[in-house]
């Protein structure tokens, strides 16, 4: 008898010849947090669609309770009690919270109706045990990203899994979400369930995990007691060398007022939003997720034009209506969802990185192929985007080189303002610190750059200056040397009493 | 510390500029390929079936018939394109031709006519333009509304009358030939306006857009491009276009019922989407187009000679359209799953499916047989 | 746990029809309005509108759309679309007629069943294509739109079958009023009784809304995206072959291009119901008041002597109307609601 539920004996999957998983093994105990860790690419996603069948293994074999087993689909590992929360959420967004808990498996009357009442009742009380409140017959798709993830664990929930997996679960989460769901984690092990958590950001897996496996290049380095390990030995076994420095922040005097946003307010979304954005200068933009940050992101570039207040770019008050006309302007903005904002993933890097100036590579619109591919592919070696070559499709790329590409894109057309909007999200260790050290060397040749970030290490890491929004108000500014994660925290909670309902 | 001074651990390959090129547009040359293979089959076929198929006239009056289904289908391409629809094409294209038959009638000089068609077309076109752009419906709704609405105006203009004696200078639009060729006037218009749509899509900055907006409209508004201008522009050139094929097919009757081209809306998706482009939008060309244009006319043409019915030639076209986006998916099946096994139950299911299909045509020929023997 | 404000704007791709949901129960409510103001302007016009017999003469002739504007609901909740219903009414009303002439004295209940199994076997043709061939369901049923329509002709010889040579029998399914109401008026009830059940009271409906709701997550929840898709064209197919009996019967022929267009309208009836055309959203009672609407617009235009030629235009106009103060409200109701 071994002392593991689940068991994966040298793992290995190809696609397309390529091969993501070399001869991984994993074990997993009853009533632990088993972080698995890992570099975009790794094989982290990979590993765990083979243990939930969604992939077949080429090779190796899935022990359960040390008994073989061979899923075929999702059916039947979540039959098997294992369960899955996906970094894509797979809530049905015309469906409410209670059926979603129980989508697939509602309850039955002896006639074979549907029984909503029973539904219901259920529902709501696995959620109260869960300690989440939210209402029963709200559909999905109004709910925040927070509360979808409730749903998600409620539903992993209510199939009594026994393993369950997080891939990547606080990645869009604010801190005191992040704090409740980790509550919830460790009431699940308290119970004896099995918990598989991917994430990228350290801080947490040493606050919550027991033991971490890392991945690299889709092999297997090791498996540690969390307790056991520091957090440079965690990264040198990741990316196989040691990073020094994360945040390399160079210090530069700001310049003159490049963007003044004047009791700027979208009804609905923000209000009264005033700050000053300088040459040089790194703000950071701290809060909440829905706190309104992003809105006003939107606002400054054009996409959610703003209701009321003022803009003025270089002393030169203006009115964005529009992207185009924000691009005119000098600003660019790096989206917080790469996906669906950023990038086209179907199409190749080079009219990826085109895309805004595509004007400048034509003569009365028509194109000359030529300077455009020279300028792609300028753009992305300078970003040091890697890929076979500059025609790969860009969802073909992993998280961090889209991520650079995005930049390559934004960076060609000269912005004088750059927004990011999360820059590093679900980015590895490695490209998050490139990305870091270019945030710095831009800000030093005088760009001015408007950082919205959820997590503190690196708003505090990055910033020259943080603002802090909460519920569509700003509620705090401090300088570098003034800020603290106490100061910001409190200044985006505040008045917000955590642990009751609306 | 510089930008990106990070050596990465994998073999950081540098990236390459001039790169198999191919891998993006290969997928849609080959299908084109099998397009003029399959136009060369039909041809081979055809003149062996039929010693009228090669004959040069009558080659030439066919090509003139599907001119108003090609002169559609070039912006209906850019539309799909953009992942978009416009079902309203042949009712807009009746409307058209029936204003301008109200006008004539009415004792309108014919080139004034004429012009007024074009404008009402293109104004149905900017109707659903800025109904999908600016009111931002869905354009399957928006043009299954404009679909009856225009083809309704149609009725209202002209009611049960039709619209003749148009002047021979106008009839030479969709009778006429090219000055000393065989090459009709339709024929030569829609070539030239296929290289410029084609030339558009695929060389200028515009094209680059519409693609772009049928890969992820969301990125590419992000990135400055004017998506709902563009939307507006090419559902009014639909408009325009659908007028101006409804003016060469009543030249080419000689005369305008309300009912004119009804039900070609059909015909021109089914060519677009034989074509090689994805309903989905992103993904296609002009070429392939214009090249499954032509092979649908071929067939039916071929087929005509054959004394099949139209409604009868259209279970062929049907077929291949399936077809077309079927053989493509299953062989990827068959490759990608070699080594899974075949199962007793999915065997039971296709003989079941099978059993089905086999009694339902025999019934079909049982029932009908009785038919056969009366008539 | 903190119930937050969701973010004001999201940036779900199918937020711009969103909110949808929000007046999902109110819906109705907005389209019987609609049908209310068009009652009393009509009746203002012309009082004969408003009377039994009226009524009775539009219902009989809105319940075949009811009945083929139910099963499209059911193929655009789950997230596809049906364009070959037209054709699958046309052929089966053909082949049905077919074998009632040649045998007259065949039952009635045997002629309605054999539609529903013809009905069914197109809906299965339709369904494998798109779940075992991966045919986008739009190219699919545009193809078999005209496969169908060919085999009509084929099988007819471009002949039509007259309305003496069919049994009265066969006439009176449809027209007879044993119950009080015509018989087809009474079937489509009872179609749409039992298809409010199956979507709101049986596992499989549930799954087909959360199948059109997010297609890529039924595979995760379990839910066995293939086999709802092919049920729903099956199921499509089956009501078509009901609704081409009671065709073939109401108008006491079968022609060649018999339903033609029907398609549209039977999408048209679904959207103006309320249905969401990117799936997920819709309801039974909604899309009968869809087909109602129609119905009624229909009947007025004729009563308030709007000349026949004019009436097709202004139907099309006004399910326009429906479609954009529809959006129009939604967009209301978004701002007012922030």
């Amino acid at each position: 008898m071994s002392e593991h539920i689940l068991d994966l004996k040298n793992i290995s999957k190809s696609f397309s010849g390529v091969e993501v998983l070399h001869e991984v093994s994993f074990g997993l105990r009853p009533g632990e947090v088993h972080a698995l860790l890992g570099e975009n690419g790794a094989g982290k996603s990979t590993l765990v669609k083979v243990i939930t069948g969604v992939h077949q293994p080429d090779k190796g074999e899935i022990h359960l309770n040390d008994a073989p087993v061979h899923f075929s689909d999702a059916r039947e590992s979540r039959r098997a009690g294992i369960a899955a929360i996906y970094q894509e959420l797979t809530l049905f967004p015309d469906l409410d919270v209670a059926e979603n808990i129980f989508v697939g498996r509602q309850p039955l009357t002896f006639g074979g109706r549907v029984d909503w009442r029973k539904l219901y009742a259920e529902a709501g009380k696995l959620l109260n045990s869960l300690g989440v409140k939210l209402d029963l017959k709200q559909k999905a798709r109004t709910l925040s990203i927070a509360e979808q993830q409730m749903v998600e664990i409620a539903r992993a929930f209510s199939i009594n899994a026994r393993i369950l997996i997080m891939d990547e679960p606080t990645s869009s989460l604010t801190l005191n979400e992040v704090a409740d769901l980790f509550r919830l984690v460790r009431r699940l092990r308290a119970d004896g369930t099995a918990i598989i958590f991917i994430s990228h950001r350290l801080e947490e897996l040493f606050e919550l995990a027991d033991r971490v496996t890392v991945l690299r290049d889709g092999s297997y380095v090791g498996t540690r007691l969390m307790k056991d390990i520091t957090r440079d030995d965690l990264i040198r076994m990741m990316v196989g060398r040691t990073i020094t420095n994360l945040f390399p922040k160079q210090d530069v005097r700001a310049g003159d007022v490049v963007l003044r946003v004047e009791h700027l307010t979208r009804a609905g979304s923000f209000h009264d939003v005033n700050f000053d954005l300088r040459r040089g200068e790194i703000l950071g933009l701290a809060g909440l997720v829905g706190a309104g940050r992003t809105n006003v992101a939107r606002a400054i570039f054009g996409v959610e034009p703003a209701t009321g207040g003022r803009i003025q770019v270089e002393g030169r008050e203006v009115a964005i209506t529009s992207p185009q006309q924000a691009i005119e302007l000098g600003l660019a903005y790096v989206p917080e969802d790469r996906q669906l904002h950023g990038l086209i993933p179907s199409m190749p890097i080079t009219p990826n990185i085109s895309l805004p100036i595509l004007h400048q590579y034509a003569r009365i619109g028509w194109l000359q192929d030529k300077s455009e591919r020279k300028s792609a592919y300028d753009a992305a070696r300078q970003m040091e985007v890697r890929a076979n070559n500059i025609w790969q499709l860009a969802r073909e790329l992993s998280g961090g080189n889209q991520q650079k590409v995005v930049l390559a894109k934004w960076l060609s057309t000269n912005p004088r303002i750059l927004i990011l909007d999360e820059p590093t999200r679900g980015i590895d260790v490695g490209t998050k610190a490139a990305v870091h050290g270019l945030m710095s060397k831009l800000a030093a040749e005088g760009m001015a750059i408007l950082m919205i970030s959820s997590e503190l290490p690196e708003i505090l890491g990055m910033s020259d200056r943080v603002i802090v929004m909460r519920e569509g108000l700003v509620t705090g500014e401090f300088s570098r040397a003034e800020a603290t994660q106490e100061k910001i925290i409190s200044a985006a909670t505040q008045n917000v009493t955590i642990g009751s309902a609306q | 510390m510089k930008a990106g001074a990070i050596t990465e651990s994998k073999s950081a390959s540098l990236i390459s500029e001039y790169a198999p090129r191919r891998s993006f547009l290969s997928k849609f040359q080959r299908w084109e390929w099998m397009l003029v293979g399959l136009i060369l089959l039909d041809v081979l076929i055809n003149t062996r079936l039929s010693p009228f198929f090669l004959d040069a006239r009558n080659l030439s009056r066919t090509s003139s018939d599907f001119m108003e289904i090609g002169l559609m289908m070039l912006p209906m391409v850019f539309i799909i394109i953009t992942g978009n629809i416009d079902l309203s094409v042949a009712s807009n294209m009746g409307m058209s031709a029936s204003f301008m038959g109200l006008l004539h009638n009415m004792g309108v000089n014919i080139w004034a006519a004429a012009l007024a068609g074009l404008l009402i077309g293109t104004l149905g076109g900017l109707l659903n333009g800025y109904l999908v752009a600016r009111v931002r419906l869905p354009a399957l709704v928006v043009t299954l509304g404009t679909y009856a609405f225009f083809r309704g105006i149609a009725y209202g203009f002209l009611g049960d009358q039709a619209a003749r004696g148009y002047p021979a200078a106008f009839t030479y639009f969709g009778q006429g030939k090219v000055f000393g060729t065989l090459v009709p006037f339709s024929v030569a218009l829609f070539i030239v306006l296929a290289v410029i749509f084609g030339l558009v899509l695929h060389r200028t900055t515009f094209g680059r857009y519409l693609y772009a907006i049928g890969n992820n409209e969301n990125a590419t508004l992000y990135s400055g491009v004017p998506v709902a201008r563009i939307k507006l522009i090419i559902y009014t050139l639909s408009g325009f276009m659908a007028a101006l094929a409804g003016l060469i097919l009543a030249a080419r009757f000689g005369s305008t019922r309300p009912d004119i081209g009804t039900g070609l809306e059909l015909s021109v998706i089914t060519a677009v989407v034989l074509g090689g482009v994805d309903i989905n939008g992103g993904k296609g060309t002009m070429l392939g187009a214009t090249l499954s244009l032509f092979l649908i006319g071929l067939m039916r043409f071929g087929m005509g000679l054959l004394n099949i019915q139209g409604q009868v030639q259209g279970i062929v076209i049907g077929f291949l359209l399936i077809l077309s986006i079927l053989l493509p998916g299953v062989a990827q099946q068959i490759s990608s799953s070699r080594n899974i096994g075949i199962y007793p139950k999915s065997v039971l299911i296709s003989l079941g499916v099978l059993a089905i299909f086999i009694a339902f045509f025999l019934f079909f020929f049982w029932s009908r047989a009785p038919v056969i023997a009366g008539g | 746990m903190t119930v937050q404000n969701p973010p004001a704007v999201k940036t779900s791709p199918v937020s711009r029809y969103g909110l949808l949901w929000t007046l999902a129960r109110f819906r109705e409510a907005g389209i019987s309005i609609f049908i209310l103001i068009l009652v009393v302007a009509v009746t203002l016009r012309a009082p004969s509108f408003l009377t039994v017999d009226n009524f009775s003469d539009i219902l009989l002739n809105i319940s075949i759309l009811a009945i083929v504007a139910l099963a499209q609901t059911m193929v655009i909740l789950s997230h596809g679309i049906d364009l070959s219903v037209s054709s699958m009414i046309g052929l089966v009303a053909m082949i049905v007629a077919f074998v009632v002439k040649q045998n007259p004295e065949m039952p009635v209940l045997l002629a309605v069943l054999l539609g529903m199994a013809l009905g069914s076997v197109l809906g299965t043709f339709n369904g494998l294509i798109i779940t075992f061939g991966k045919v986008p369901p739009i190219i699919a049923t545009l193809g078999t739109l005209s496969i169908y329509r060919g085999l009509v002709f084929y099988y007819s010889q471009g002949t039509w079958i007259n309305s003496f040579e069919l049994p009265t029998s066969f006439k009176l399914l449809s027209k007879g009023t044993p119950l009080g109401l015509p018989n087809m008026v009474i079937i489509a009830i009872v179609v749409a009784v039992i298809v409010y059940y199956f979507l709101n009271y049986t596992r499989t409906g549930r799954d087909i809304y959360a199948v059109g709701s997010n297609p890529d997550a039924a595979q995760f929840s379990g839910i066995r995206q293939q086999r709802i898709t092919f049920l729903v064209y099956l199921i499509s197919g089956l009501l078509c072959g009901l609704a081409a009996v009671l065709w073939a019967s109401r108008f006491e022929s079968a022609q060649t291009n018999t339903a033609l267009g029907f398609e549209l309208q039977s999408v048209a009836a679904s959207v103006v119901g309320g249905v969401s055309i990117s799936g997920g959203v819709g309801t039974v009672p909604g899309v009968l008041l869809g087909a109602l609407l129609l119905g009624i617009i229909q009947n007025s235009l004729t009563l308030i002597r709007i000349s026949p030629f004019w009436q097709l235009a202004a139907q099309g106009l006004l399910i326009l109307i429906a479609v954009i103060s529809d959006k129009w409200i939604l967009s209301r109701v978004e701002r007012t609601k922030q």
